[in-house]
């Protein structure tokens, strides 16, 4: 229940930040929810289209069409292996192939228990560093795959 | 010195050096001026170098190093936190600068090192390694024996005039701008010029857009200015999202107030009051900084109500993308910040005439507005100087890939491509041989050796097919796959493609099945099969050129071009692929051919009962064998010889 106070609270707190039926404030809406949530819900969507007066296939159109909204929230430990063109020729394909049989995940999902997710971005902007990965927002550069299964190691082992 | 820390000393610099004509100044004022400048110190001043990339690298715990090493030594020091000045292979870089000094910079000063580097120069010596050069200042005491940064090759042939800051200067603070000119030209242009002199001036500097199109920016200025409207707007454009690429935002990490001002004077210019910067929302450093940044030059009074007292208003506000490649299209970041899906739309109307909610707007790429301040402060003569005859000004290029340094460069248009791939990046790592260059991201062309005379500049580049949009460089060795890089670029466009028009949406699609046929390892090889292969092929090129011309907007249009040229220089590496199912490269996997070195197998048996096709057979304590036919060429067997004995060609 408590949650669901938050949520109402954040919700309260964007509609009169973005004012009401001016569909400019969609995107940014989103994004916040997104920031605080981790991810985008049914009841989240049919909200916001109510308060900007838009039919919810709309809304949940441009959910769907931005890489950044989701609809599965990430793991406790969320991989990004960055697959942009300096990692790609660095060896990120390996690398992404040995972290997917280590967490037995495929790129893209969440593992299970939801302790795990991993993800291939796209350029992580730091190309001179390649391979780059990325955990919880923790830049790991210049990595093999010795170390990065001493990394994934270690975490495993302090599991939240 | 921090932000609005010291409100005395930006309204000092506000009054006596923004709004100084002349550039000339009294004793007391240039001797202030000095100190913001960090040319004469009071006490040692340590520069890290904390872009993202240089975070990345370490420089977070390289600053927790140095904290740490004054407090324990007692040292009083400044530490300011810089952009990237470029050369990221060489990050964490560190700085330091004793008063009388020059400023002393050190390449991969990881935090293991700092003890040691500081120690050494603390105490008048020079440590051994990681010394990247100094800086030349006049009337400083200079370090004995150590190169100027100039004279170095990455940064020899650079002409750095919109990273002329980055790096140097900290951009979490205004006043280091301001100490260096900053805003000045756009007092000079709010005061003295009407906005149809200043789409003037930049028309006749002939200010080319860095993104893609190539249109003189004064003209599309003075479209928006002529077009009636109750409002218009300006949008900077920072989404740059292809991968292997980064100029945006070291510019935007590491001067901020460079940009801010140039889209002032262009919201001056087409008389807009409101001007947007979408960027990445990745770039969190970036924000958190530019943020900062508006902040700063609204308290100035750079930016708000009646600017300078001339009457013009204009608030500056960050979008942040939601990640969609195709928002970097004018059209389609336009309906992303109306809140719809970023969706391309044909033109004309072009966005100068109709654009963000139906107003006039001008979208300009955030290099070309960076490049504005200077030319307002210097005149559009000085600009035309630099360059060749159809290209004027710089272009900042990154270099990724196989290079020995990669980094972010500046150079004046008319440089040599090879000069920057042996000069700038010096040459290619591990002492292999170059076999490519890609210029642009996943929509670039290949570019192969024999072409790198060509010179940077938009009628040079478009000779050889590429286009000079986006600035990225990528050095790419021989043992490079062009066929499995193509249909890596085709997978991320494909992925990309908005869905909007046919050709971008299924043919990019059929193309990268086509790339994956042609990577993958048939199940059956029968001649019907290879004829089909080959038949793709010609299909390929076709279709590629299908895509080109007919898409509407510029991903779908460049989206063939890795393939297309790639095609047209590398054609023997798609037939190895086709009729020898090879790749000489190694790169896909499918292809390998796996076999068993007899003298090193000791017949432990391990890839026998792993090998999930039963293509191995032998008896234990026996050499093994790789039946050819059966293998499918996954790798298992490589991966689990403890004896080294697998090996592939």
């Amino acid at each position: 229940m408590q949650q669901d106070d938050i949520m109402e609270q954040l919700l309260l707190d964007l509609f009169s930040k973005y004012p009401a039926g001016k569909k400019e404030g969609l995107i940014p809406i989103l994004q916040e929810i997104q920031e605080e949530k981790g991810s985008l819900t049914g009841e989240i969507l049919t909200a916001v289209a109510q308060h900007l007066e838009l039919p919810v296939n709309k809304v949940y159109g441009v959910a769907a069409f931005y890489n950044q909204f989701l609809f599965r929230p990430h793991g406790a430990f969320h991989i990004q292996v960055c697959d942009g063109t300096g990692c790609h020729l660095g060896g990120s394909v390996s690398l992404l192939t040995a972290v997917e049989k280590f967490l037995k995940i495929k790129a893209g999902n969440t593992s299970r228990d939801g302790q795990f997710s991993l993800e291939a971005v796209p350029c992580m902007g730091a190309c001179d560093q390649s391979p780059v990965i990325s955990i919880n927002g923790e830049r790991y550069p210049r990595i093999n795959e010795e170390e990065l299964r001493k990394i994934i190691g270690v975490i495993k082992e302090k599991k939240v | 010195m921090t932000g609005s820390g010291t409100p005395k000393l930006t309204e000092f610099l506000v009054e006596k050096v923004v709004k100084n004509y002349s550039g000339i100044y009294d004793k007391s004022t240039a001797e202030l001026l000095s100190r913001v400048r960090r040319e004469k110190l009071s006490q040692p001043a340590i520069f890290i170098g904390m872009g993202s990339c240089g975070i990345t690298a370490g420089a977070d715990k390289t600053l927790k190093a140095v904290e740490t090493y004054l407090t324990e030594n007692k040292i009083k020091a400044d530490i300011i936190k810089v952009g990237c000045m470029g050369l990221c292979s060489a990050e964490p870089l560190l700085d330091v600068q004793l008063p009388g000094k020059t400023r002393l910079s050190f390449a991969n000063a990881t935090a293991g090192k700092v003890d040691d580097l500081l120690n050494s120069v603390f105490h008048h010596t020079l440590p051994h390694d990681n010394i990247l050069g100094q800086y030349r200042f006049h009337g400083h005491e200079e370090w004995p024996g150590i190169t100027s940064l100039e004279e170095l090759p990455f940064f020899g042939l650079q002409y750095r005039m919109v990273l002329k800051n980055t790096g140097i200067i900290s951009p979490e603070d205004i006043h280091d701008y301001l100490a260096r000119g900053g805003y000045k030209s756009l007092f000079k242009t709010v005061l003295n010029y009407t906005p149809e002199k200043v789409c003037e001036i930049v028309e006749q500097s002939e200010l080319r857009g860095r993104a893609g199109g190539g249109y003189l920016t004064g003209r599309k200025w003075l479209v928006a200015l002529e077009t009636g409207s109750d409002q218009k707007y300006l949008i900077c454009n920072a989404d740059e999202s292809d991968p292997g690429a980064y100029m945006d935002r070291t510019l935007l990490e590491g001067d901020p107030h460079r940009v801010i001002e140039g889209i002032a004077i262009a919201a001056y210019a087409i008389g807009a009051k409101k001007a947007y910067i979408y960027l990445r929302s990745d770039y969190k450093r970036a924000i958190v900084i530019l943020r900062d940044a508006i902040r700063q030059a609204r308290e100035c009074g750079f930016l708000g109500e009646n600017i300078f007292g001339s009457g013009f208003n204009l608030t500056v506000q960050i979008s942040q993308g939601a990640g969609a490649f195709v928002c970097g299209e004018e059209t389609a970041l336009i309906a992303s910040l109306e809140g719809g899906r970023g969706i391309p739309r044909e033109k004309p109307p072009f966005p100068a005439e109709k654009g963000l909610l139906g107003r006039p707007t001008v979208v300009n790429n955030i290099e070309t507005l960076a490049n504005v301040p200077a030319i307002l402060e210097n005149g559009p003569a000085w600009f035309k100087a630099i360059g060749t005859k159809t290209s004027k000004g710089t272009k900042v290029i990154c270099i990724s890939g196989k290079g020995v340094r990669t980094g972010v460069v500046e150079v004046p248009m008319g440089t040599r491509l090879i000069d920057i791939v042996n000069t700038l990046a010096g040459g290619i790592k591990n002492g292999k041989q170059l076999k490519a260059v890609l210029l642009g991201g996943p929509s670039g062309v290949f570019v192969p050796p024999q072409d790198l005379e060509t010179e940077i500049g938009f009628d040079t580049l478009q000779e050889i097919g590429a286009g000079i949009g986006i600035g990225g460089m990528v050095l790419l060795d021989e043992e490079t796959c062009m066929v499995s890089l193509s249909k890596y670029f085709m997978e991320f466009l494909q992925k990309e493609s908005c869905g909007k028009c046919i050709p971008c949406r299924e043919g990019t699609k059929r193309m990268l099945e086509i790339l994956e046929g042609i990577t993958r390892r048939p199940r059956e090889e029968s001649s019907h099969e290879t004829l089909e292969r080959f038949k793709g092929v010609v299909q390929l090129e076709n279709l590629a050129e299908v895509i080109r011309d007919t898409s509407l907007c510029g991903l779908g249009q460049n989206a063939p071009g890795p393939v297309l040229s790639s095609l047209k220089w590398f054609r023997e590496e798609y037939e190895e692929h086709i009729f020898d199912r090879r790749c000489a490269a190694g790169v896909c996997h499918d292809l390998r051919t796996f076999f068993i070195d007899v003298d090193l197998c000791n017949g432990c048996n391990i890839c026998q009962r792993k090998c999930p096709e039963n293509a191995i057979i032998g008896t234990v304590k026996m050499p093994h064998f790789i039946i050819e036919n059966k293998c499918t060429g996954c790798g298992i067997c490589f991966d689990s010889c403890k004896f080294n004995a697998i090996y592939f060609k």
